[in-house]
């Protein structure tokens, strides 16, 4: 077929009554084929997310070894990124080497390890990734309802992030005001360079943005309207329902962030003052502004998103561990409709309780109040999920293998994060935790022990299903124990550092508040962990390495699959062959039955796929 | 297409019409009552955003064809409105909750009359 | 591989894919809008002062006509192609683009009105604001002139304390000369009698910030559905609006509902703008 004729041919996706040969560039960079897009965000997902580990690393050296060069990279990095932002050890003998890092460095490292991490990693792979690859097939769908606007979804996502790369290398570097990026700081920390790391950020986040929204546009219209017949909405798989609400909150909640991006980022280049108060002073004089703004403002607007933001974080994660969880244990999930109202409810619950996170802003007691209220409130849809999956595994038979082993281990990890979650969640105790390490301890226990060991089981899962092969159970063992050792000895020390009251974003570590016997500050000993955390975290990255190795050598080497369904599940993305054609099913899909028909009473078969006509149901 | 067919069109090009008529109408209202000049805040804003209301609401009823429309899209715009009116309450509500005192809301010269009390 | 529902509405929610689609966008248009309203909210609240009278009424209610009409014109544009009139339908398509079009250089009338125009607070605390005629050797720093001389041919003059902005003036005016003129004399002033001048521009203060925020995201929003109007109107003559006539009328529908809402969000940015 001539080069120009599939030109046409890929614009209109729905005239195509065949399978035309398409060329590279068209399968693999430009594909509007759900599964080929999801492959694409997995990938660069989980490289944002390997490079956002690395820049924790750094800064755990920072805080284990103040003042000390970073070893293997740090002269590297001096050479990449400057004297502005490293600087030189000098040595006793008065050698000097390079590649320690600056306070400023720290600071940027710190706000783009946090946004790399959310925005650039976990929801890409967690919604993105995974919702593109598995929900148009679970609801038998032949795609999802928009491909061309899935495509432009990655591309932007792929936009926004190389932006945000970019942005370390530029004078200035990157962003250093926090994930958050709060005003006033946001605009004054980088007076010197217009074009500076804060407005990559602010311009990158708005590619990213819009990225999600096309995303969610696309899966609430594709799990509304392409279900396939018999796909009621009692019949979802748990996974699908998690992506449905996950979409609507990245559908709601995110505008606002929009809209106070474009306000920040008139502040920085068009000498506006939305959220500038009058009388600030920059570097010992007025700053020359209208003033009149609001700095909590931002903070409203930010926090808007920011809460809905980490349900987005978890409730994929929930869907993944639910469907291993059933798969695993041979039998139903325990509490369908629970789990569904639940998640619907969190997902509702979500937008009103934003200002947990702005108890020492000096709000009132009347709206502190309603807020502590909303979030104590929203903590029992999430207990509910997490007793109904707990409940699941009672009289199942559990098959331990590697996606069992860390949708077992969320569980309690889960448990860990939410439960830490409270005290931050009452306002008087707020007072003492707020901006501590305790607030880092609980939300990357939710988050990394949670979501990511939920998205490794998930990777785990359905691998074979895209690849053909498994990856290697005894590595994934390995992977798994080393990585769960790790994260507890990073994360579990920091709640007693919060305490304690170690604040969070000091380059020095808390160096600077050290108490001793005459002067009144922070225990050394407490200081001191943060050696034994620095340790763990270097360990925990070196425990990914049989994961990297597992997922690319599994790929040649790997066990092969002995059926299209190894793993012996209801669900319909595995009555497709491997990996599923363009088009997912080679015949028109009927649904059924409920997704969970394990060890059915009555039943001859072990399992009941949802698409199986009633008539086997005796067989 | 489910709730349109040529006929329904047909009947409706009328009620577009009255819908157009009507959305000037109110234009031209809105404009001649902002011409009193209302001493107080209160009323300046409820006459005009209830005006502005209606004329959403034929924009939104007719034109736009909710009132014909299923649950489906109802749905969706409930939820959107009430986390709308959540996020604008809510934000005033926790600035009219500050302590007095507290928030700094002055221009340069501290003798002006000033616009909410804090 | 054909996705369902593309043209055919699915039984069970009586929708069309692209319908679904363009709604929960405009959900999330809402939110975005919802939330510059919001902090126009907040930020007027937090004010010592809000400006009146800045914004020429005249101008705005002609807009609001357009835009107005425009709808109406976009409605008729699809009606005519449900029912079999293509060529009308055009015709129709066509006013709403030219309406857009008159929507845009009107607003960038208004912008460029607002660029030339100044306020200027002397160190007596007279306030005043015009356009400026002349300004030999004349340069500012921030906020503050450096040297040179201005003529301002003021269209308001009003006396203040010093310090304060021409709102904080006139919000201790009645209600109703707020929105009067207060006409003075030529002005001749030495940068050392001004205290603080600036144009009409985002950075004057929260009011135009608000503004030119809000309004400048609206006329994006009407110059993206401009181009996706003038393609559907394109398309009107061309194979595809033939051979899938059914499919080329949901595409009018879906951006007859972004039209709208353009419209929509305009119906409240003006009485709340120029208004209130």
């Amino acid at each position: 077929m001539e080069a120009s004729t599939h030109a046409a041919h890929l614009h209109d996706v729905h005239e195509a009554h065949h399978e035309h040969e398409l060329s590279f560039w068209q399968k693999y960079i430009f594909s509007t084929d759900h599964k080929v897009i999801g492959i694409q965000y997995g990938i660069t997902a989980l490289l944002f997310l390997l490079f956002g580990f690395s820049l924790m690393m750094m800064m755990r050296w920072q805080l284990a070894y103040p003042g000390h060069a970073i070893p293997v990279v740090g002269g590297l990095l001096q050479k990449a990124l400057g004297t502005e932002m490293m600087t030189d050890q000098i040595l006793e003998n008065g050698v000097k080497v390079p590649g320690v890092m600056t306070a400023d460095l720290y600071n940027a490292f710190g706000a783009m390890h946090g946004t790399i991490m959310v925005f650039l990693a976990i929801v890409p792979l967690a919604f993105a990734a995974f919702g593109n690859l598995v929900v148009p097939l679970q609801i038998g769908a032949v795609d999802m309802a928009f491909p061309r606007v899935n495509m432009v979804s990655y591309q932007s996502y792929f936009i926004g992030g190389t932006i945000m790369l970019a942005s370390f290398f530029i004078p200035g570097g990157a962003a250093k005001s926090g994930w958050t990026s709060y005003s006033p700081l946001a605009t004054v920390a980088d007076l010197g360079h217009t074009f500076n790391g804060q407005t990559f950020w602010i311009i990158g986040m708005v590619f990213l943005i819009t990225s999600s929204l096309l995303g969610a546009v696309n899966f609430i219209a594709t799990i509304i309207q392409l279900r396939a017949p018999g796909m009621t909405w009692m019949r979802l798989p748990f996974f699908v329902w998690a992506q449905f609400v996950t979409a609507f909150l990245l559908l709601l909640a995110f505008p606002p962030l929009e809209a106070a991006a474009v306000m920040q980022l008139m502040d920085n280049l068009a000498g506006t003052s939305f959220f500038l108060p009058s009388g600030l002073i920059v570097s010992g004089a007025p700053a020359n502004i209208s003033g009149g703004g609001s700095p909590l403002l931002w903070q409203h607007l930010f926090w808007f998103l920011g809460h809905p933001e980490v349900y987005v974080l978890i409730l994929p994660g929930m869907g993944m561990v639910a469907e291993i969880i059933a798969n695993n244990t041979r039998k139903p999930i325990w509490g369908y409709k629970s789990l569904v109202y639940s998640v619907l409810a969190i997902g509702f619950l979500s937008f009103i309780v934003w200002a947990h996170h702005m108890y020492l802003t000096g709000m009132g007691t009347k709206i502190s109040t309603f807020f502590q209220t909303t979030t104590m409130i929203i903590s029992i849809p999430s207990v509910i999920i997490l007793t109904c999956l707990f409940i699941s595994l009672w009289g199942g038979s559990i098959r331990f293998n590697t996606p069992m082993l860390f949708s077992l281990a969320f569980l309690p990890m889960f448990g860990i994060g939410g439960l830490t979650g409270l005290p931050l969640g009452f306002n008087f105790s707020d007072l003492h935790l707020h901006d501590t390490y305790y607030v880092i301890a609980h939300f990357h226990y939710v988050v990394a022990p949670g979501t990511i060991f939920a998205l490794f089981a998930g990777i785990y899962y359905w691998y074979p299903k895209i690849t053909g092969r498994f990856m290697s159970e005894y590595w994934g063992k390995v992977h798994f124990w080393l990585s769960l050792l790790f994260m507890n000895l990073v994360f579990q020390p920091m709640f007693a550092q919060g305490m304690a009251g170690l604040n969070r974003r000091m380059a020095d570590g808390g160096a600077t508040y050290a108490g001793s016997d005459t002067v009144v500050g922070i225990d050394p000993s407490i200081l001191h962990t943060n050696v034994h955390i620095s340790w763990a975290a270097w360990l925990l990255g070196i425990s990914q390495i049989p994961f990297i190795l597992n997922f690319f050598i599994s790929m040649a080497k790997g066990r092969k699959i002995p059926s299209d369904n190894p793993w012996g599940a209801t669900t319909l993305e595995w009555q497709t062959p491997t990996p599923p054609p363009h088009g997912n099913f080679t015949k028109p899909i009927e649904v059924h039955r409920g997704p969970y028909e394990y060890s059915v009473p009555g039943h001859a078969a072990d399992f009941t796929p949802q698409n199986e006509p009633e008539r086997l149901k005796h067989a | 297409m489910g709730a349109h067919t040529h006929d329904d069109v047909r009947k409706h090009l009328k009620l577009y019409i009255g819908v157009f008529l009507a959305l000037l109408v109110g234009t031209a209202i809105t404009v001649y009552a902002w011409t009193w000049h209302f001493e107080s805040v209160a009323i300046t804003i409820t006459v005009a955003l209830f005006i502005a209301c209606i004329k959403a609401f034929l924009v939104a009823g007719y034109f736009m064809h909710l009132m014909s429309e299923r649950k489906t899209i109802y749905a969706i715009l409930l939820t959107t409105v009430f986390f709308f009116a959540g996020l604008m309450y809510l934000t005033v509500w926790s600035r009219e909750e500050m302590p007095r005192g507290t928030t700094y809301s002055v221009g340069p010269n501290p003798s002006l009359p000033q616009l909410g009390t804090h | 591989m054909e996705i369902p529902y593309t043209v055919q509405p699915r039984a069970d929610t009586g929708l069309f894919n692209a319908k679904v689609g363009i709604w929960l966008f405009l959900a999330s248009e809402v939110m975005l809008f919802g939330a510059l309203f919001s902090s126009y909210i907040l930020l007027r609240v937090g004010a010592s002062s809000w400006p009146h009278g800045l914004l020429n009424v005249p101008i705005g209610t002609f807009n609001t006509a357009v835009l107005i009409t425009s709808s109406i014109t976009m409605v008729l544009a699809w009606a005519n192609m449900k029912m079999g009139n293509p060529p009308l339908s055009r015709i129709f398509l066509g006013i709403t683009v030219l309406c857009g079009f008159a929507f845009l250089g009107v607003k960038t009338k208004e912008y460029y009105d607002k660029f030339v125009h100044y306020e200027v607070r002397l160190v007596d605390g007279t306030v005043a604001d015009g356009h400026i005629k002349k300004s030999p050797d004349f340069s500012v720093r921030g906020f503050k002139p450096e040297k040179g001389s201005i003529v301002l041919e003021p269209a308001n003059v009003l006396h203040a304390n010093p310090g304060e902005s021409m709102a904080d003036a006139m919000a201790r005016l009645p209600a109703k000369e707020r929105y009067a003129h207060h006409h003075g004399e030529e002005m001749h002033l030495e940068a050392s009698q001004i205290r603080w001048i600036s144009n009409y521009t985002p950075k004057h203060s929260t009011y135009f910030a608000i503004y030119f925020t809000l309004t400048g995201l609206h006329a994006l929003h009407v110059f993206g559905g401009m181009i996706v109007l003038s393609y559907l109107f394109f398309q009107n003559r061309a194979a595809f609006a033939r051979t899938q006539t059914e499919r080329y009328t949901n595409r009018l529908e879906v951006g007859g509902l972004f039209w709208h809402f353009v419209d929509l969000v305009w119906i409240f940015l003006f009485p709340v703008l120029y208004l209130l």
